[in-house]
């Protein structure tokens, strides 16, 4: 076997290139959320230069950092470089044993020599490394389109190869974008809507109804556990929880109860504007799916909507339920989110829940009791809470 | 006559709790009493603290989560993987493979699958280091084999076995299992489990608590529980959860894999250390094989003494080692894994099993060793 080792990182930012002036911004955000992801691993350090980012994995744990690493949004991919002395039959024998790692594909390789005195070209030394490759008759060349990317570069004394190349998760830096208060039900939907808000560069807040004593604790528990599953992105995230009981009452009490979904929607959004708009948030973030419930048509959004002013996001809007599963899933948040317990929206679900709503019928169906007090309550008993990735719990394990 | 500073070199059979565990069960024990399958807050929080801990020992092992279950211990882990398995199993045949040298969990299972269920069981012969070699494995296999079960490192001489080779054969020649018990290897060696469908843990021999084991169950292996109950374990293990310590093994195991270079670094020096100078002994031959053997576990004869004069001797100094296996030490039958190797009767009335742990030090490993050499020399004879 050769003897080489994983020694640094490289991290390539595709979408960020393209952003000029903000370029700096971008960068520091990104390593911000890059130290903050890779929080477990303290020796790592990291550079960078005008279009890269060096992760010199100084005695980590490579594949734990590249398990994080693609995690962190606005990273279009990375490569695990490795060290080894520059004499050319072992960067040959270190080649072929990478190589052999990957699947059968085209190949290319592109070496440059940082030191001019070596004895080879860069040419020679491509031509040789890609010789040594193609001898193991696993993988053929292709230099124009080639599947792998061997990258030869020798040093003074030593050589780094990079071979395989990791997609990123693509996006933004968290953060760069500002901040979204996402509306987090305990459903599948949601956790994905706030996955793809983040990915976008956009912080988010999460905001949560409870009906207790008919939401049980555990319901709420599983929503802290989606939050903290989304915290992984952002390394924190703050959770608001209204309780919901009062309003709701009040609402089948009072009003039609075929209206009762839409009236309830209603109030939500006011809630979660002006919780919103304390918390500096730009926009709701909501995981509406056009058509999938009685309030998610385009009759009811609308209706729904027009209870406030804010920017309302629906990343979901046009995708089928398996398309949200499938994220879901590979998010990590699908097996939370199916755990059977009682939210408020399934608890006062009602037979014939109206699809077309009309807006002028709301109107009057609200003045039937004054809400206004109950908002104000629920604000005001709000319980926030931030998870952040390490907690007191850590240390039991 | 000032009591001697205890020795304990019994590691094998069980070994300290680290202290941060320790810690961890004194913070945890007082407020973590409730049921952890009820669905107050008061349960619902501990069940969290334990699905944490699996999630955290399947990470660890490179598994689901669902494919890790607590048990009381690795006996238990033993019994309900070898005859959940065999009884999952069964119509597909009833040929099932251990090996001589098991502990006797897993050999008193196939004994009971054995004599009260029918299944035919060929237990695999031994060389003369302890040893299944793979050809004898190979051979063994048969289209109604359904179960291999063969132990990682040998509890009594610290043979290990060649693991990786031996999934690798049953998974290539046959549709059988391959659970390999691993209670003498995690911590202690680098465990590889690949091509392994089951396998079975204890915390008690990695400084965790006793009571607390874990079995290791690939999804795609059928299974009926041996303890039929609640709906807890993913329905694999019936009864109320041990919660504390189903939590506490997760902390358990990350101390032991973490310290794992450094402990088999330490014990390894003092193994040579013993091993330099029992060898200038003429009356004492080395029956852990020289090659391939744990580093915590050296079990020699004495041909002059008989086991139990040295143990007696050694006890009335505070030195602390076994004869053999502790889970067989209420027979007088001489240990079977010495048996099933062959050796000679002085050598089996001999056998002395020094049990080290990273918690030895040189000082007491040269007491051991003066004590030892004025037990030979005062009731030796040759």
């Amino acid at each position: 076997m050769a003897n080489y080792s994983a020694e640094y990182i490289l991290v390539r930012y595709g979408e960020l290139s393209t952003k000029g002036k903000n370029r700096k911004l971008f960068v520091a955000k990104l390593i911000e959320r890059i130290r903050q992801r890779l929080i477990d691993h303290p020796a790592l350090k990291i550079r960078y230069d005008y279009n890269r980012i060096y992760i010199l994995l100084n005695g980590e744990d490579e594949t734990k950092v590249c398990e994080g690493l693609s995690q962190v949004f606005g990273i279009s991919s990375f490569s695990v470089a490795v060290k080894c002395d520059n004499a050319i039959e072992t960067v040959c024998e270190a080649a072929v044993e990478l190589m052999s790692q990957e699947e059968p594909s085209t190949f290319k390789v592109d070496s440059r020599r940082q030191v001019k005195t070596y004895p080879m070209l860069s040419t020679a030394i491509s031509a040789k490394v890609g010789e040594a490759i193609f001898n193991a008759r696993r993988h053929t060349v292709d230099l124009h389109n080639p599947q792998i990317l061997v990258r030869v570069e020798i040093q003074e004394n030593d050589a780094y190869i990079t071979v395989k190349t990791h997609k990123g998760a693509g996006g933004y830096p968290v953060g760069i974008g500002g901040k979204a208060m996402l509306m987090l039900s305990g459903g599948i939907d949601s956790p994905v809507a706030g996955y793809q808000t983040m990915k976008r560069g956009v912080e988010i807040e999460a905001i949560h109804f409870a009906a207790p004593p008919y939401t049980s604790d555990q319901a709420k528990q599983k929503v802290m556990e989606l939050a903290k599953k989304l915290s992984i992105h952002q390394g924190r995230i703050t959770i608001h929880v209204v309780p919901f009981t009062d309003l709701q009452l009040e609402i089948y009490k009072s009003a039609d109860n075929t209206y009762a979904v839409t009236l309830m929607r209603r109030m939500m959004y006011r809630i979660a504007e002006q919780i919103a708009q304390q918390r500096r948030c730009l926009a709701i973030v909501s995981g509406d799916s056009l058509g999938q419930v009685a309030s998610q048509t385009l009759y009811s959004m609308q209706v729904i909507q027009d209870a406030i002013r804010m920017l309302v996001l629906r990343p979901l809007v046009t995708l089928d339920k398996l398309e949200i599963i499938e994220m879901a899933n590979k998010i990590g948040t699908y097996d939370t989110s199916i755990l059977p317990f009682e939210d408020c929206c399934t608890i006062f679900s009602v037979q014939n829940p109206v699809t077309k709503p009309r807006l002028e019928y709301v109107l009057k169906e609200e003045k039937r009791f004054d809400f206004y007090p109950l908002i104000a309550e629920a604000i005001a008993n709000t319980q926030t809470v931030t998870l952040t990735l390490k907690s007191d719990e850590d240390a039991i394990f | 006559m000032q009591p001697a500073e205890e020795i304990y070199l019994d590691h094998v059979s069980s070994t300290p709790v680290h202290p941060e565990v320790l810690k961890t069960l004194g913070e945890l024990l007082p407020i973590h009493y409730a049921n952890s399958d009820a669905i107050h807050s008061a349960g619902t929080r501990i069940n969290q603290l334990i699905q944490r801990s699996r999630s955290v020992i399947a990470a660890a092992f490179g598994v689901s989560a669902e494919e890790i279950v607590f048990t009381s211990g690795a006996t238990e882990a033993n019994n309900a993987i070898i005859k959940g398995i065999a009884f999952a199993n069964a119509h597909k045949g009833k040929h099932i493979i251990t090996s001589s040298v098991e502990h006797a969990s897993v050999y008193g299972s196939f004994e009971f699958l054995e004599n009260e269920f029918g299944f035919e069981v060929t237990y695999l012969p031994v060389d003369q280091d302890g040893r299944i070699l793979p050809e004898v494995l190979k051979n063994a296999l048969r289209p109604d084999t359904i179960l291999v079960s063969i132990m990682y490192v040998n509890n009594e001489i610290g043979t290990i076995m060649p693991i990786h080779d031996l999934a690798k054969i049953v998974k290539e020649n046959s549709r059988a299992y391959f659970h390999a018990d691993c209670v003498q290897a995690l911590g202690k060696i680098p465990v590889d489990l690949e091509n392994v469908d089951a396998a079975s843990f204890s915390a008690h021999k990695i400084n965790g608590v006793k009571g607390s084991g874990v079995m290791l169950k690939r999804a795609n292996v059928p299974f009926l529980p041996l303890i039929s109950g609640g709906q807890q374990e993913m329905g694999m293990r019936g009864g109320t959860p041990n919660a504390i310590v189903n939590i506490l093994f997760a902390k358990t195991l990350r101390l032991a894999l973490e310290g794992e270079a450094e402990h088999i670094h330490h014990v390894r020096a003092l193994k040579q250390r013993l091993i330099d100078r029992l060898s200038t002994l003429e009356s004492i031959v080395f029956n852990s094989p020289s090659e391939g053997c744990s580093d915590f576990i050296l079990n020699i004869s004495c041909l002059c003494v008989p086991s139990e004069v040295m143990m007696n001797w050694l006890n009335q100094h505070s030195i602390f080692v076994s004869a053999q296996s502790t889970c067989s030490s209420k027979t007088k039958q001489p240990s079977h894994t010495l048996s099933a190797m062959h050796l000679n009767q002085k050598r089996l009335d001999g056998s002395l099993r020094i049990g080290l742990g990273y918690t030895n030090t040189t000082a007491e490993i040269d007491r051991f060793l003066d004590v030892l050499e004025e037990g030979i020399t005062t009731y030796g004879k040759l």
